[in-house]
């Protein structure tokens, strides 16, 4: 029992000498900055391709489901050599982390991870002039603020869409027309138990544009740089909605699992899932054509870039990579398979559905200023808005808070 | 050679302990603890939210947000709600199947029960979770069987999550319990017996203090266990969990998660250290 | 034990009630993996041989499987050498520091998975600079099956005395014959045991391998788990899940098997043999099991 106590007692001693040296340890990690800067830098323009070599063989990609399928990906691979290997991640703070362990060439980011992956340092600018294809994409996509950062552009447009609102068409009639069936608290209560909402904190955006119909007098402009005051009511909203959420869906196939099987009735997608439900024969309906596939308040949406890693081990492959996904027959393809407006212009001639690109939008810029596209909120607001705004941490810490 | 090394290790036994433990040492405390250490000094500091990277300054921001904001303490609280829960549960259902494998099955009743009880135990945990998953599915097992009564399955939630936890563990509950009954001289029983209690006095006094410290074994399995786990609440329910909550932030802050593992760290060992006194790990 | 007949009835409802709630889930996803329809619908409309067919042909699992059987070979190995060097050291000798090696060895399964695939993953990418490979899996896999195989030999050792050990000495055998003849037979069974149930451990695990795994590598349980909500994949999961069920008859029995022959030093037949292959508390197949959990 002697020993036992002085071998206990010496096991305390060394765990607290442990601790307190690695607090130690962690006040004088300050002052060394490793790994980038804060805020506002990227990487340094060094990391740019300016020749295209040979293609290595292979390349490591992250992406949205449906982006990269067979379809398209075997005919790439027979043409430049470059096996294809794909990891499908379910948010954008996963991919993030995805292309944090550099074991990646590159990932289709939208513009909540596109800016935050320059700011990390993790991406390089794209060389345009390697990409022929990109001549022809559409101007309104180019020298976007999700793209391009300190005029230097980041990226190749892979394609834009909104962000659905799909219901069964069998539980739910009529078919709604406003986000208020799963945003209003009478309204959705309806469909109890029985709404899916993607988990993410961008669904606080969600939230926030549904006021800015709703609740005019709270002032607020854009989804994504609210003040305090219209980030509270916003949280305040999505908290209500919790109660009637059955499903808060992190990955495309499970928010698909969820209508199969009855669970989900209502709630926000992607074309992905709408498609692919439909092509099962589930009773499934969206938003319709002639609403530009939008409820009355307009909708979040995405405009996604593939940008290329600065650790990328296939820099060659990459690049054939990103002139071949807005290549006009790639990217057509692309854009029907999944439902999103394509990047390049002359997709619109390949397309299966002459009437794709305008039933689409893809060419009419006015459309998109009702598709709020993903951004990464920050503390410093553009101007004219409000004088303080919420940060990224902020909305995460929030959206913690509202599933409780 | 091999004589010189054994005589000198004969007169030196440190040196020989030394030789044995240098290499699992290093690979424990140098790889495995190092790698704890660093990850756990990082729960000192914060996250830029725009570019994600790491501040390196010591901070205690992560603890206070911790502790100030309420959902953290549920989150807490229901992730070891539910592993008592479960404890108490596989305790109670293990104990029955244990103490009939122990004492009352024939010898070759017993040899097929262990199998019995062995099988699950190698059948992948994923697939476990999965069958509970399309068990309690709108169109399930269950529903389907509850139908009839007018009754409604559990369906997601923190109900699924408990019966699942208790069905993933159960097995870990019922071999030390098994064991420990073994290690009881029926000798003892039939004192008991013959000085003239009950069966239920002889469970009550003599079987079950005997098999306590085997019972505290499985449950730290099946405590442990429920508190870190993130993919089973994930597959069955919408609700947030310890490991949950650790698996969605170290996506994007990885100082918070840090942060956030220590509190099951900490009671894991806790637990491991009360275990410890009530004869879990007996020392034969 | 002296039981009435009704305690033993009510004994035996409890054990049929346990064991039922043991089986069912599975019987549910034999049941699944044959289901005609894809959605998972009770009663099932039809009964096919598909999924299986799928499954034999599916490239994808046969290299996963593959992988899986290579890190799983790999880290009991591993696990067999350094928990064998641990069990030598702490089961004879009384030292200052043993205790906190035994608790040391049980940490890496005692914490939350997570904790210990991101520390290690950290380690791996930004300290040591080394890319995710299945040789980082393995490192991961290794760790946590040391001490399965450590509480199987420890327990044996401590059944046996040293005496026959010092006898050896005495008789003149240098260090290396001692344990080739003497120590290592009387262990030899109970590392078996140990080595099995760390192979278990590393072949269903989930949680350390997805944060140690490269992007091109996939192990069974990875596999199993990117299937898991692709609706056309997901009864074939099915059919992988009941063949490596069935399979997993074999390490069972071989198991039981090896715990009935205890080696020459100190078995007891049956029941202390069964446990042999789940030894003392810190039930150790329970831990190696839960170890596939984290």
């Amino acid at each position: 029992m002697r020993r036992d106590g002085h071998s206990a007692r010496t096991a305390w001693l060394i765990a607290s000498g442990l601790v307190a040296f690695m607090l130690v340890l962690a006040g004088c990690g300050g002052g060394d900055d490793s790994s980038g800067t804060t805020g506002g830098e990227g990487g340094e323009a060094s990391g740019e391709l300016q020749k295209l070599g040979k293609g290595e063989g292979e390349v490591n990609l992250i992406s949205w489901a449906g982006y990269v399928e067979e379809e398209w990906v075997k005919p790439f691979e027979a043409e430049s050599g470059c096996k294809v290997n794909n990891k499908v991640a379910g948010t954008s703070d996963e991919m993030v982390q995805l292309m944090e362990t550099g074991q990646y060439d590159g990932v289709s980011a939208s513009g909540n991870a596109s800016a935050r992956l320059w700011a990390a340092g993790e991406v390089d600018p794209v060389n345009t002039d390697l990409v022929p294809n990109y001549k022809t994409v559409f101007p309104d996509l180019k020298d976007q603020v999700y793209n391009t950062f300190e005029g230097v552009p980041y990226g190749i447009p892979h394609g834009r869409g909104a962000n659905l609102l799909m219901w069964n068409s069998d539980k739910v009639k009529p078919g709604p027309k406003s986000w208020n069936v799963t945003l209003d608290p009478k309204v959705a209560a309806k469909f109890k138990g029985h709404i899916s909402q993607y988990d993410d904190p961008m669904s606080i955006a969600e939230g926030a544009l549904y006021l800015m119909d709703h609740e005019p007098e709270l002032g607020i402009e854009n989804p994504y740089e609210l003040n305090e005051e219209q980030f509270d009511a916003a949280v305040e909203l999505m908290k209500e909605q919790k109660a009637n959420v059955g499903e808060y869906w992190a990955s495309a196939e499970e928010q698909i699992n969820g209508y199969a099987n009855g669970s989900n009735q209502v709630g926000t997608t992607w074309q992905y899932q709408y498609f692919l439900l439909k092509g099962e024969g589930e009773p499934v309906a969206a938003s319709p054509a002639s609403q530009g596939f939008l409820p009355e308040e307009g909708a979040t949406g995405w405009s996604d870039t593939w940008m290329i890693s600065s650790k990328a081990k296939h820099p060659n492959c990459m690049y054939m990579w990103m002139n071949y996904i807005i290549s006009p027959k790639a990217n057509a393809e692309v854009a029907e398979y999944f439902g999103e407006a394509p990047a390049q212009e002359k997709a619109c001639e390949e397309t299966k559905n002459p009437n794709f690109c305008e039933e689409y939008h893809a060419e009419d810029p006015e459309f998109w200023k009702r598709v709020w596209y993903w951004r990464t909120p920050l503390a410093e607001c553009e101007e004219g808005g409000p004088e303080e705004c919420m940060d990224y941490n902020d909305w995460v810490r929030a959206w913690t808070e509202i599933k409780g | 050679m091999g004589r010189r090394l054994a005589g000198l290790f004969y007169s030196r036994p440190k040196l020989q302990l030394g030789a044995l433990l240098s290499a699992p040492m290093a690979w424990l405390v140098i790889l495995y603890l190092g790698s704890l250490a660093i990850l756990l000094i990082t729960a000192f500091w914060t996250v830029d939210p725009l570019s994600g990277n790491v501040i390196k300054e010591f901070s205690l921001d992560n603890f206070e947000e911790l502790v100030n904001v309420p959902v953290y303490r549920d989150i807490v609280w229901r992730t070891v709600r539910t592993a008592i829960l479960v404890t108490i549960t596989d305790a109670v259902i293990a104990f029955p199947i244990a103490f009939f494998m122990a004492k009352v099955a024939s010898r070759r009743t017993k040899a097929i029960l262990v199998v019995a009880v062995l099988m699950p135990l190698w059948s992948s945990y994923l697939v476990k979770v999965l069958a509970w998953r399309e068990m309690i599915t709108e169109h399930g097992i269950i529903n389907w069987a509850l139908e009839p009564l007018g009754l409604h399955g559990p369906g997601e939630g923190m109900v699924a999550v408990w019966l699942v936890f208790t069905y993933l563990w159960l097995p870990f509950m019922i071999l030390p319990i098994f064991a420990g009954l073994e290690r009881i001289p029926n000798s003892l029983i039939s004192a008991s017996e013959d000085l003239g209690a009950s069966p239920f006095t002889t469970f009550r006094r003599v079987i079950l203090p005997l098999a306590f410290p085997a019972v505290v074994a499985g449950s730290i399995f099946t405590f442990s266990l429920t508190l870190g786990d993130y993919i089973a609440p994930a597959l069955v329910s919408n609700d947030q969990f310890i490991g949950t909550s650790i698996r969605a932030s170290i996506t994007n802050n990885q100082p918070f998660a840090a942060a956030f593992a220590l509190v099951p760290i900490v009671v894991v060992i806790a637990y491991l250290g009360v275990a410890r006194r009530l004869g879990a790990f007996e020392h034969v | 034990m002296r039981l009435s007949k009704r305690a033993k009835a009510l004994l035996g409802v409890a054990v049929a009630l346990g064991l039922a709630f043991i089986y069912i889930p599975l019987l549910v996803i034999a049941v699944q993996a044959f289901n005609a329809s894809k959605i998972l619908k009770w009663p099932p409309p039809g009964f096919t041989f598909e999924w299986f067919e799928k499954a034999f042909e599916s490239e994808s699992a046969r290299e996963a499987l593959l992988t899986s059987i290579e890190a799983g070979l790999i880290a009991t190995a591993i696990a067999i050498v350094l928990g064998t060097l641990i069990s030598l050291a702490l089961a004879r000798r009384h030292f200052f520091g043993r205790e906190a090696i035994s608790f040391l060895v049980i940490i890496p399964i005692a914490l939350p998975g997570i904790v210990t695939g991101v520390a290690l993953s950290n380690t791996f990418t930004q300290v040591l600079g080394i890319s995710l490979t299945l040789m980082t899996v393995i490192i991961g896999h290794a760790t946590f099956c040391i001490v399965v195989v450590y509480n199987n030999v420890v327990a044996r050792l401590r059944r046996t005395s040293g005496s026959f050990e010092e006898a050896s000495a005495d008789l003149g055998a240098d260090t290396w014959q001692t344990f080739r003849y003497v120590t290592f037979p009387s262990m030899r069974t109970a590392l078996a045991a140990g080595a099995l149930l760390a192979f278990a451990l590393s072949f269903d695990e989930i949680i350390v391998t997805t944060f140690t795994i490269g992007a091109g590598e996939e192990t069974l349980p990875i596999w199993i788990f990117r299937n898991l909500f692709r609706p056309n994949q997901l009864p074939i999961v099915d059919a992988v899940a009941v063949i490596l069920i069935l399979l997993s008859i074999i390490p069972v029995y071989i198991a039981h098997r090896l715990s009935s022959d205890e080696g020459a030093l100190g078995g007891r037949g049956g029941a202390g043999g069964t446990t042999a292959a789940t030894p003392a508390a810190p039930a150790t197949v329970a831990e190696a099991e839960a170890t596939a959990a984290h």
